[in-house]
């Protein structure tokens, strides 16, 4: 759905967007991460040819962008860096304006808003001024605006941005439900838990560059450890001396392959077991070890300072 | 796409606010000058409006006078810069390239809806200002002087259908004369348009299209009254705007309002090519 060849772009002389090979495929729920700054927005901008790439290719739907984006677009949705819409009109009339705006039938007009409508929960919407609206609703318009055409590619930035967290859920329910009709989606967020709970590929941006781009059920494998939670942890490091990675409070870190076999082994002991799961990376603990300071963040460089060399230390574990 | 821009100008309400004013400004001034009967002497102040107290038929031609030298060019400028700006500034610019919106047609639509209010503006004037007149200033017959100068009302003695001065213009001609004044006013504010919207395209905000486009305005202005710029007079945006007069000669003098049309002419064409290469090619990251 989109494959991008040595994708780069440079502002002048700073490097937003360093040689990046994206690959999302058809019916992927691809979660795109990497800290403020890293090109996220940028990458983004180039697939929907607003931002023109300074090398490299860019692949949608099958076509090339941004050359056919006539063709391409009409069958993406996208939320771009947050919502927006003219405050001095109602959100039914913003939708109207940006569906006319671009192709697809007068006449299916209406019932398309108002089943987009419904899809992000403003089915009963008045005619208040999108400028009195808030920002949760200002971010579900934007999401009913992606929403118009039923596209096969949803390309979201942010989506759930200024959203509380059961308007997040309802966010969640609607990108699954989607997938599961088949929509291809490709999200950026900084919500590493609505990532792992949706997405089935992450790419991560760092940079400029892609440093990561593979299945989460992969990245998220067992570590071949197991946490094992007991009453009485003294006990639990004596019978397991060796196994025992880490202790910290009444939890354990065990090396072993199997959490089944161990519990076993910790009942039979007759050691008490309160929780017991296998080891398995977090998404946020494999974002932070791929990815450097955030560019929001700017440190004061002591004087004496040697530069710090570009390698990174690529610690997957 | 068009349907779209025209659309938004007429949901807009502050276009409306804009055109209120226009129009609000040459019928304060007609009552001011029926309360008064105080007006310029020919040749002061705005243009023709000494005729207007023996007929309002003519009011039209006054109140386009008034409006055209700070007014109007304010209200275009303003409508021109918002253009491409004012979509960049409320973040629309990105949904309505994505939708997609070929970055072409945007701005043909744009041109397309600046056109329209420039007419609907001078039209507006125009109309209101003519009902202002008559009901003001009462509907006598206007003679157009020979030799050059321009038309005026007989006084109410000589009120023949010709007089000594001049030949009767027909209330027909008038229209006419009138429509071509206001066609030919209408293409002039085309020019500072064209350079709000190029600008419009250049920055995000909104305000400094407009101001930037009015600053080439005055520059222009200046310039047209130094006569060691007499050079590049013919040159300048504004050098022809006030040949509209002429169309109020008998006969019509067309040479200048010829040269006001190319002049013009020049300046669409240049400012929308630039406006079109820049905007064409240019990093949409607002």
């Amino acid at each position: 759905m989109i494959v991008t060849h040595g994708l780069t772009k440079s502002f002048g002389r700073f490097l937003a967007v360093d040689g990046v090979d994206l690959d999302v495929r058809e019916g992927d729920r691809y979660g795109f991460l990497g800290p403020n700054g890293s090109g996220k927005t940028t990458v983004i901008r180039m697939l929907l040819g607003l931002v023109y790439a300074t090398s490299g290719e860019i692949e949608v739907l099958g076509e090339r962008m941004p050359a056919r984006a006539g063709r391409v677009l009409p069958q993406v949705g996208a939320l771009i860096e947050g919502p927006s819409a003219y405050p001095h009109l109602s959100g039914r009339a913003n939708l109207n304006l940006i569906d006319a705006a671009g192709p697809g039938g007068r006449r299916t007009r209406k019932a398309r808003i108002a089943a987009a409508l419904d899809q992000v929960g403003l089915g009963g919407i008045d005619n208040r001024a999108v400028g009195k609206y808030s920002l949760g609703m200002r971010q579900r318009l934007g999401l009913a605006g992606a929403l118009l055409r039923a596209p096969r590619l949803l390309i979201l930035d942010e989506p759930a941005n200024g959203l509380d967290p059961r308007g997040i859920r309802e966010l969640r329910d609607l990108l699954a439900g989607l997938s599961a009709a088949g929509t291809t989606i490709f999200l950026s967020s900084h919500q590493l838990s609505e990532v792992e709970q949706l997405c089935s590929r992450v790419g991560v941006v760092d940079r400029g560059r892609l440093v990561l781009q593979d299945d989460l059920a992969r990245l998220q494998a067992p570590t071949g450890r197991v946490v094992v939670r007991s009453p009485e942890p003294g006990r639990v490091a004596a019978a397991l001396d060796g196994e025992v990675a880490r202790r910290d409070g009444d939890t354990l870190v065990v090396t072993a392959p199997d959490a089944a076999a161990l519990n076993a082994r910790l009942v039979g002991a007759g050691i008490p077991v309160s929780e017991i799961s296998p080891e398995r990376r977090s998404l946020e603990d494999l974002v932070l070890s791929l990815t450097t300071a955030s560019a929001d963040r700017v440190d004061r460089v002591p004087r004496a300072a040697v530069p710090a060399e570009e390698a990174v230390a690529h610690d997957q574990g | 796409m068009i349907r779209v821009e025209l659309v938004k100008l007429a949901r807009r309400p502050r276009n409306w606010v804009s055109l209120a004013l226009l129009c609000g400004l040459p019928v304060l001034v007609a009552v001011f000058v029926v309360v008064t009967h105080l007006v310029p002497p020919p040749g002061q102040g705005p243009t023709l409006l000494s005729d207007v107290l023996s007929s309002g038929n003519l009011y039209p031609a006054a109140a386009l006078a008034i409006v055209l030298p700070v007014f109007l060019p304010i209200a275009v400028a303003v409508v021109g810069g918002d253009s491409i700006a004012g979509e960049a500034g409320s973040g629309m610019l990105r949904y309505l390239l994505a939708r997609p919106v070929g970055r072409a047609r945007l701005l043909t639509a744009k041109l397309v809806a600046l056109v329209v209010y420039v007419l609907t503006a001078v039209v507006l004037v125009a109309v209101t200002a003519y009902l202002t007149g008559i009901a003001l200033f009462g509907a006598a017959p206007v003679t157009a002087p020979t030799g050059g100068g321009t038309l005026a009302a007989p006084s109410p003695v000589a009120a023949a259908a010709t007089s000594l001065s001049g030949t009767a213009v027909t209330p027909a001609g008038l229209v006419l004369r009138i429509a071509g004044a206001v066609a030919f006013i209408a293409v002039s504010m085309l020019g500072v348009g064209a350079i709000a919207l190029f600008l419009s395209t250049v920055t995000n905000s909104p305000l400094a299209a407009a101001l930037g486009a009015l600053a080439a305005l005055i520059t222009s202005q200046v310039l047209v009254t130094l006569n060691s710029a007499n050079a590049v007079a013919p040159y300048l945006p504004t050098r022809y705007w006030l040949a509209w007069i002429d169309f109020f000669r008998e006969p019509i003098l067309w040479r200048n309002i010829d040269r006001g049309l190319a002049v013009q002419a020049v300046y669409v064409v240049v400012f929308l090519g630039a406006a079109w290469a820049h905007f064409a090619t240019k990093d949409v990251t607002s």
